[in-house]
């Protein structure tokens, strides 16, 4: 399939963060299934790139190959210039310091034995990266970002936050490391319409003050529309249209795409006709 | 909703977890709501403010440390102790699971393991609500469900990691309904789906309802567009309390609480508008539920709180349908809130 270049968002300088031309395939004699299909993005610094699409398009596939959970089949991944498709050990540390990831499942990223107080300092001594403000200064900053009071979150076991709360903890964990990027999957998909729209507030605003870089999946237009630059719409692992918010969201261009858009539900215009 | 065919009456459900310094925390507090017959609640509000928990204790599956402390639930004939505190609670609540009410948890779809057969998967469920039910029977039920619904039927022949994610959803759902419970409580089910899928399992919840599969349905979720389209009642919650309830049409254009209203316009629908403007979340963190603010519980966060809201927990103000606890609606009958100015909002644009 042809990708539909709506426009050409032109964005000078070179990415901070590229995909060049990456495959993933899963599946062994059994069966084969391509989740990413010869993917080529380009990350450019201070931006948030959303991308959008249906379930099992290949969006968290993506994510994965980029932070580098994941092996790629083929295909490229370059940080600032260099190739990072192979790196290793202390090399893969430091590219994990600079590129920090929150994931789809919050009931799934948590270690239960941990209050969120001692998760988030023991995230910040392994990642070795206490300058300036205090630990506990930092943590604070952080979880007060995402609208949690730092002395009672971190006083709790996982169990006991609601599923909204603990992404809350994931996104206030990914912001306190100071990434040069973030790779947000589905990162707000629990939280209620006030509570996200003070937390893309925060990434809005990191992304003018400190050039913070973002990847954005999300099954929400909404959000897509009100945070991101650029838009990538993914449709069987295959970029199918990409091109600057205003272009895919406002005048799309592949009938995937427009399927999409006509499928979201709006507050004002779609109160039910019964 | 005319209070005459009301088939799910809940009242005075009072939740709290116990935890281990002591303190429990009291995430549902003295919540009452009732749903007509074929009729669908709509159940929002603010991450952690009990809306799960509520979930939990009207379907009866509490388990330690969460306590249900009080409630009564009556449904169509029946009257039941929703209360978890005396011995006989589950062996009480067991008979009402499955046919009475039944609860798609949040978080169901991914709880599956990917190499179940669907056809396991129903038996289990089915048998875990009904011990009577023989495996044959069970399956039977869903074949006929499906082709009523026109879902295809060899879907239960596959394994749960070879259907989409909406698919899979769409599944649960079906299959924890086998049994036609009068009351199906949906907890978060469209949050996880695309919105291809989620227009897929909202048009499947409307049908089930049209086809009397349940009597009625809560639909939680913290998504009001999708809400909207689903729900004929909204019924608003903040910190452990319903604080707004009311059609669901009047609920989002014309909000009688500061929370309600605040919340709405906080929504992100994909326009020209909402692309160019900063728009502004809820000021402050929502409250700790072990120690809630005195008076009216959002009166630390609320633009329009007075003396009085601080002290005093405010009235309910019901007008016909809708109904608000909150003092400023007391004071301006029959107004909605006033929206924040938008022109201050476009001032702050990035
Ligand atoms: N570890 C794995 N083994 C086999 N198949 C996999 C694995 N991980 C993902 N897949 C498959 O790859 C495809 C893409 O999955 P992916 O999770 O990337 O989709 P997605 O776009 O993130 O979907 P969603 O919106 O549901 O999160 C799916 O068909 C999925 O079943
Ligand atoms: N085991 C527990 N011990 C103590 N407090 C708990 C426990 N489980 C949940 N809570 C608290 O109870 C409150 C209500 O949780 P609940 O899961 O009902 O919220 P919710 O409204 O469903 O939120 P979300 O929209 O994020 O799913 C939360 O503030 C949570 O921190
Ligand atoms: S009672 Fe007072 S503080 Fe509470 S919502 Fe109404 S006006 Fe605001
Ligand atoms: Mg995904
Ligand atoms: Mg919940």
């Amino acid at each position: 399939m042809s990708t539909t270049t709506t426009s050409g968002a032109v964005t000078p300088g070179s990415p901070i963060l590229q995909a060049k031309n990456v495959t993933k395939t899963f599946g062994g004699a059994g069966g084969k299934m391509t989740a990413v299909d010869d993917v080529s993005v380009d990350f450019h610094a201070g931006k948030v790139l959303a991308v959008v699409g249906e379930s099992g398009s290949g969006k968290s596939t993506l994510a994965r190959m980029l932070l580098r959970l994941l092996p790629v089949t083929s295909g490229q991944i370059l940080y600032q210039g260099r190739d990072v498709t192979n790196i290793r050990g202390s090399e893969l540390r430091r590219y994990w310091t600079d590129v920090q990831a929150v994931f789809q499942d919050p009931f799934a990223s948590f270690n239960q034995f941990f209050t969120v107080g001692q998760m988030l300092r023991r995230s910040i001594r392994l990642a070795g990266r206490s300058q300036g403000e205090s630990d506990d200064a930092l943590i604070e900053r952080c979880l007060g970002y995402v609208g949690l009071k730092p002395d009672e979150a971190m006083a709790k076991f996982p169990h006991q936050m609601s599923g909204g709360q603990r992404q809350r903890v994931m996104v206030a964990r990914a912001l306190m490391m100071s990434p040069k990027v973030l790779l947000a999957d589905e990162a707000t998909s629990m939280l209620d319409a006030s509570l996200r729209v003070n937390v893309l507030n925060v990434l809005q605003d990191l992304r003018s003050e400190l050039d913070l870089t973002v990847l954005f999946i999300t099954h929400d237009i909404g959000q897509a529309c009100y945070l991101a630059d650029e838009v990538v719409v993914m449709e069987h692992g295959v970029i199918v249209e990409q091109g600057a918010t205003d272009e895919v969201i406002f005048n799309p261009q592949n009938d995937y795409t427009k399927r999409l858009l006509s499928d979201v539900p709006d507050l004002k215009g779609s109160l039910k006709s019964r | 909703m005319s209070s005459d065919n009301i088939l799910v009456r809940a009242t005075n459900v009072n939740a709290s977890y116990a935890t281990n310094t002591g303190q429990d925390v009291p995430a549902v507090d003295a919540v009452s709501l009732e749903i007509a017959e074929g009729q669908i609640l709509g159940l929002a509000g603010e991450s952690g403010c009990g809306k799960s928990t509520l979930g939990n204790a009207l379907a009866m599956i509490a388990n330690p440390p969460l306590y249900v402390l009080s409630g009564e639930l009556q449904i169509a004939d029946r009257t039941i102790d929703l209360s978890t505190l005396d011995k006989g609670a589950e062996a009480r609540h067991r008979a009402f699971r499955g046919d009475y009410v039944s609860l798609l948890p949040q978080g169901a779809m991914n709880s599956i393991s990917p190499t179940l057969r669907i056809r396991d998967l129903v038996v289990d469920v089915v048998r875990g609500q009904d011990r009577s039910r023989s495996r044959d029977e069970a399956l039977d039920l869903a074949r006929d469900r499906l082709k009523q619904l026109g879902m295809p039927v060899r879907v239960l022949d596959q394994y749960a990691h070879q259907l989409s994610g909406g698919m899979r959803q769409r599944m649960v759902t079906v299959i924890s309904t086998l049994l036609n419970p009068r009351l199906l409580i949906a907890d978060e089910p469209t949050s996880a789906l695309d919105v291809s899928s989620q227009k897929a399992l909202i048009e499947m919840l409307l049908q089930m309802v049209e086809q009397k599969v349940m009597g009625a349905a809560i639909f939680i979720t913290h998504d009001l567009p999708v809400l909207s389209m689903v729900t004929d009642q909204i019924a608003i919650m903040y910190a452990g309390r319903i604080i707004e309830t009311g059609p669901t049409a009047e609920l989002v254009h014309r909000a009688r609480h500061p929370y309600t209203s605040a919340l709405v316009s906080a929504v992100l629908d994909p326009t020209e508008e909402t692309r160019h403007k900063r728009v502004a979340g809820i000021p402050g963190s929502p409250p700790n539920l072990a120690s809630p603010p005195s008076g009216c519980r959002f009166h630390p966060r609320c633009a329009f709180a007075t003396e009085i809201c601080t002290r005093e927990v405010p009235p309910l103000v019901v007008e016909g349908e809708h109904s608000s606890a909150c003092w400023w609606a007391k004071d301006h009958p029959n107004e909605p809130v006033p929206l924040p100015d938008p022109v201050s909002l476009e001032g702050l644009a990035s």
